[in-house]
């Protein structure tokens, strides 16, 4: 019907509309049922052929995955000493989807839990990261009032949860910061760089020292959970559960209480020492101080305390023991007469006479002794023992630097060791090839002289000393130092030595050529006329070293000496081993600013074999 | 003719009468599904509808000519309180509820009922097809409700009345030609009324239209309300055993989210029982208008029925991801008051004409 065709004033035809009303009655019911058909074809679509996705994602929606973290495997000495542990302990955390006003929720928290600046920091970064439903730590051991104080406004902090949790904790403190190291907590640097799956649910890796090394070991797998969630994230009840794969606890080679001798023995003076068994190259005690207590980095270290750690001018970061690089000085010197006698440049009792004053025909170069006036007339054992510089000068001429270069390798001179830190300097073993590649200038004659007595360019680490210094004690060995000694998977469970790799051998000439060097290191300490002849007066068992004074070089520290206070500019060494004639220990030793080293090393190096000899059996 | 012709009960339709009361119980019983057996909810419901039964029987008692000479005060009424709401109402963010002391109702519930039975008023003395004049007259009385509505702002409820009042039109005779016109023009206005929707309303039918662009916020409810339905298979998870729903992914589910549940839990048999249940519902009241001898009686009854129809349509399509987010409930199974009592009263309504089918003289 058309409105248009009723032109005039109509009346109401009620036949007519009767009709017409249940057309479109009809009509509009039809209209009814094609769209509830298509309603239900699309129920159909989504139940039916969309079913398998969406009853797959429905389970998704009820299980959630929820990572266990593993328990870290704990840190012992070679005897058994608990040396890092893991605390129970609570954190803070914040669920990112409970969170309304982020901001106000921080600051609220602030006037009941102490947020340093750094935690806020770290937290922020996390927070910008994780996913909604994931607790983001917030402060790590909180302190019993402030779990207190949490619990009574919990009513306030939808979002705040407080978690149990294994804090790792450092039984010593500072006595082992620089070698063991710390875990802290995981960075976006870190999880680039770990494994999301085994990481899962853990907070803290190892940053440094041996946390870091045998990270791999120490930290496990993370277990799984099927848990079934409420739509907020709060778990209901466990499905299923893998359990987590713990972390292998660890033996050191240290001995803890020689490690704590030797930190006594440094009486608050800066350096570092390390103590090695040159039988096998286990590392008994390893030492750099000043140090910090490594259990300020664990929960997250305030800004204050890190800035008084790294504006100290003691530098109580630096791990000396390993990154520190020193001039070697005297300290060389046994090498340097072996290797004239294993060369055939030397005979044991050829002379060098010593005036005071060295110089090289045609130079006006003075290179001195440091006994003004000279020695006098001196063979290759009273150049060891009374450390007579020309001897060496002469030496070195007559070696040439590249003879020098290539046999102070065989001793591990200018490369890492391969300890098991990571970080080892790498020293500076002089050679042509080297100062090309570094300072792209042509070797001089000169330099071979101060090379002779283990300065110029110069540069060694503890570790390398230590190292030498054991291959002159073993007859040539050269085992592989380290720091591990056994693992084992579970408390109880059996300890597997753990395998530091192949000894090496450094060619033996003549073994009178070896045992005239010790005999002269023997002399040092208990000669009539040894440099530390002081320290070997009263000694029960007899010490082969050798002391070294010299400048302070760290290239690595990108600072000249005379940047240094003059008390600074020099460093006292001492290397050393006992019993000369069975040797079981090997040291290397440097005082900072100490002066020299007969005054300061020595005496310092001899409270340190004292306190390992303590330790031995009775003799029979 | 009898008021009492065999089929009926007590002047009820039999039909119409026991497919309410058997939605009203399976509403019932859904709803405590839903709510994971909150018995203090499901009898607040119990008494809503117990007040909408109790109405229902009341107007299906009313004379119909009686209704009829009502409707133009029960008109004016709705918009007085409209324009109150507007003025003075309560409510989280939107002016819906006016607060009388001891109850607290949205007038828009009044006026779902009010302009259909205005304009069948007004059509029940005129000549149909409605003249032009008149058409314009009744776009009045239609607009004058649903932008109050639109205005407070509640979309799904205006377009409810919106609705109801079309239908009037279209059941009175409105020309094919004139119902194309007015879609071509509505069509058209969507630029507009995108222009005039607050903030909310604009973000929902974006979520709509790309729910993954936010999933954990906006998007949220469509796709946990999708996921709920279409892992209900075709037989479903069992009642009670919604996990969607029991464990909280699916938010207002007692509410506009209710179907998703029970699709859930009944999967597309009950989903398709339910459709049919709704489908007698709807074509009963329809045949009741058909039967009715006067304008006024079939306009309403018909118009309410096709009313109860975009309850079902709008709501069933929202929660199977077909439409946004609007808010509307579906018929006796969604928790909330005042809309299941202005049903069951329209069906008051329905039984009225049913009962007196000759109606008032024109």
């Amino acid at each position: 019907m058309r409105l248009s065709a009723v032109s005039e004033r109509r009346i109401k035809d009620g036949g007519m509309e009767a009709v017409m009303f249940r057309n479109r009655a009809i009509q509009g019911f039809v209209i009814v049922l094609l769209c509830l058909l298509a309603l239900a074809g699309r129920y159909a679509w989504l139940q039916v052929v969309k079913y398998e996705e969406y009853a797959s994602r429905s389970e998704s929606n009820r299980v959630r995955l929820q990572p266990v973290a593993p328990a870290r495997g704990l840190i012992h000495d070679r005897n058994g000493v608990l040396l890092a542990e893991n605390r129970p302990a609570f954190r803070l955390e914040l669920v990112p989807e409970r969170v309304d006003d982020l901001d106000r929720v921080l600051a609220e928290l602030d006037q009941r839990v102490q947020l340093d600046e750094m935690d806020l920091e770290k937290f922020r970064q996390a927070y910008g990261n994780a996913r909604r439903y994931q607790p983001v730590p917030l402060k790590f051991r909180l302190s019993e009032l402030e779990i207190a104080r949490l619990a009574i406004d919990q009513h306030r902090f939808p979002a705040v949860q407080v978690t149990p949790y294994q804090s790792r904790h450092y039984v010593y403190g500072p006595m082992y910061a620089h070698l063991i190291g710390y875990v802290g907590r995981i960075d976006e640097a870190d999880q680039a760089r770990l494994d999301r799956g085994r990481y899962a649910g853990s907070t803290h890796v190892g940053k440094t020292g041996l946390e870091r090394n045998y990270e791999d070991m120490l930290h496990g797998a993370a277990g799984l959970e099927r848990v079934e969630t409420h739509a907020n994230g709060r778990p209901l009840r466990v499905l299923s559960s893998t359990p987590p794969e713990p972390g292998q606890h660890l033996f050191l080679t240290i001995d803890h209480r020689l490690q704590e001798a030797a930190i006594r023995a440094f009486e608050g003076q800066s350096g570092a020492a390390i103590a090695i068994d040159p039988r096998n190259g286990e590392v008994l005690a390893m030492v750099s101080l000043p140090s910090f207590d490594a259990n300020l980095f664990v929960s997250g270290i305030s800004r204050g305390n890190y800035a008084a750690l790294l504006e100290s001018p003691y530098r109580p970061l630096f791990n000396r023991a390993v990154q520190g690089g020193y001039e070697p000085g005297s300290t060389l010197k046994p090498h340097m007469v072996l290797m004239g006698l294993e060369l055939g440049l030397r005979r044991p009792g050829d002379t060098v006479l010593s005036t005071g004053q060295f110089r090289l025909p045609g130079h006006p170069q003075v290179y001195r002794d440091w006994r003004s006036g000279g020695h006098g007339r001196a063979d290759a054992r009273r150049a060891i023992a009374e450390s007579v510089n020309t001897y060496f000068y002469q030496l070195a001429v007559d070696a040439g630097i590249d003879r020098m270069s290539d046999y102070m390798a065989d001793f591990g001179f200018g490369r890492p060791t391969g300890l098991d830190l990571l970080g080892e300097g790498e020293g500076v073993l002089p050679s042509r090839d080297w100062k090309r590649a570094q300072l792209n200038q042509p070797w001089y004659l000169g330099e071979t002289v101060i090379a002779g007595i283990g300065q110029g360019y110069w540069v060694t680490t503890m570790p390398q000393l230590a190292r030498a210094t054991a291959i002159l004690a073993s007859g040539g060995r050269d085992p592989q130092l380290h720091l591990l000694r056994a693992v084992a998977s579970g408390v109880d469970a059996p300890e597997r030595m753990h395998d530091a790799g192949p000894v090496g051998q450094v060619p033996v000439q003549d073994r009178a050529h070896w045992q005239l060097v010790v005999d002269a290191m023997t002399d040092v300490v208990h000669g009539a006329s040894g440099t530390a002849r002081a320290v070997g007066a009263d000694s029960p068992y007899t010490i082969a070293g050798k002391t070294g004074t010299a400048q302070r070089v760290s290239r690595r520290e990108g600072r000249s000496p005379q940047d240094l206070a003059q008390h600074l500019r020099h460093q006292a060494l001492f290397v050393g081993f006992a019993p000369a004639e069975d040797p079981r220990i090997a040291i290397a030793v440097v005082v900072e600013g100490g002066g020299s080293g007969s005054r300061t090393a020595a005496p310092l190096a001899r409270r340190i074999l004292d306190g390992w000899w303590q330790l031995q059996p009775p003799q029979p | 003719m009898s008021r009492r012709r065999s089929g009926t009960w007590l002047g009820f339709d039999p039909w119409l009468l026991s497919a309410v009361l058997l939605l009203a119980g399976l509403g019932l019983a859904i709803l405590y599904g839903a709510s994971g057996g909150d018995r203090e909810l499901v009898l607040n419901q119990a008494a809503r509808f117990g007040l909408g039964l109790v109405l229902m029987v009341v107007l299906s008692r009313i004379p119909t000519p009686w209704l009829m000479s009502w409707s133009p005060w029960l008109y004016l009424l709705a918009l007085v309180l409209l324009v109150a709401v507007a003025v003075m109402g309560v409510g989280r963010g939107a002016h819906r509820w006016l607060d009388l002391g001891v109850v607290r109702f949205q007038p828009s519930e009044i006026a779902k009922l009010g302009l259909p039975m205005m304009l069948a008023w007004v059509l029940h003395t005129r000549p149909l097809p409605p003249s032009v004049g008149t058409l314009a007259w009744l776009a009045v009385l239609i607009m004058a409700p649903v932008l109050l509505i639109a205005e407070q702002p509640d979309l799904g409820t205006a377009t409810l009345v919106a609705c109801s009042g079309l239908f009037v039109v279209f059941l009175a005779g409105l020309s094919w030609r004139w119902i194309s016109g007015l879609g071509l023009l509505v069509a058209t206005a969507v630029p507009v009324i995108w222009q005039l929707m607050h903030d909310y309303q604009r973000s929902r039918v974006h979520t709509f239209l790309d729910p993954g662009a936010d999933p954990l916020g906006q998007g949220w409810n469509i796709i946990q309300s999708q996921i709920a339905v279409g892992s209900g298979g075709l037989t479903g998870k069992g009642y009670l055993h919604g996990t969607q729903s029991q464990l909280q992914f699916l938010p207002e589910h007692t509410t506009d989210f209710v179907f998703a549940v029970f699709a859930e839990e009944f999967g597309l048999i009950g989903v398709i029982v339910m459709l049919v249940l709704y489908a007698v519902i709807i074509s009963r009241g329809l045949i009741i208008a058909a039967r009715a001898r006067h304008t006024y009686g079939r306009l309403l009854a018909g118009a309410i029925s096709l009313t109860v129809f975009v309850y079902v349509l709008v709501n069933g399509a929202m929660v199977a991801g077909l439409l946004p987010v609007v808010g509307m409930p579906m018929p006796l199974i969604s928790y909330g008051g005042t809309s299941a009592v202005t049903l069951l009263a329209g069906f008051g309504l329905i039984m009225s004409v049913n009962r007196y089918r000759r109606g008032p003289g024109t």
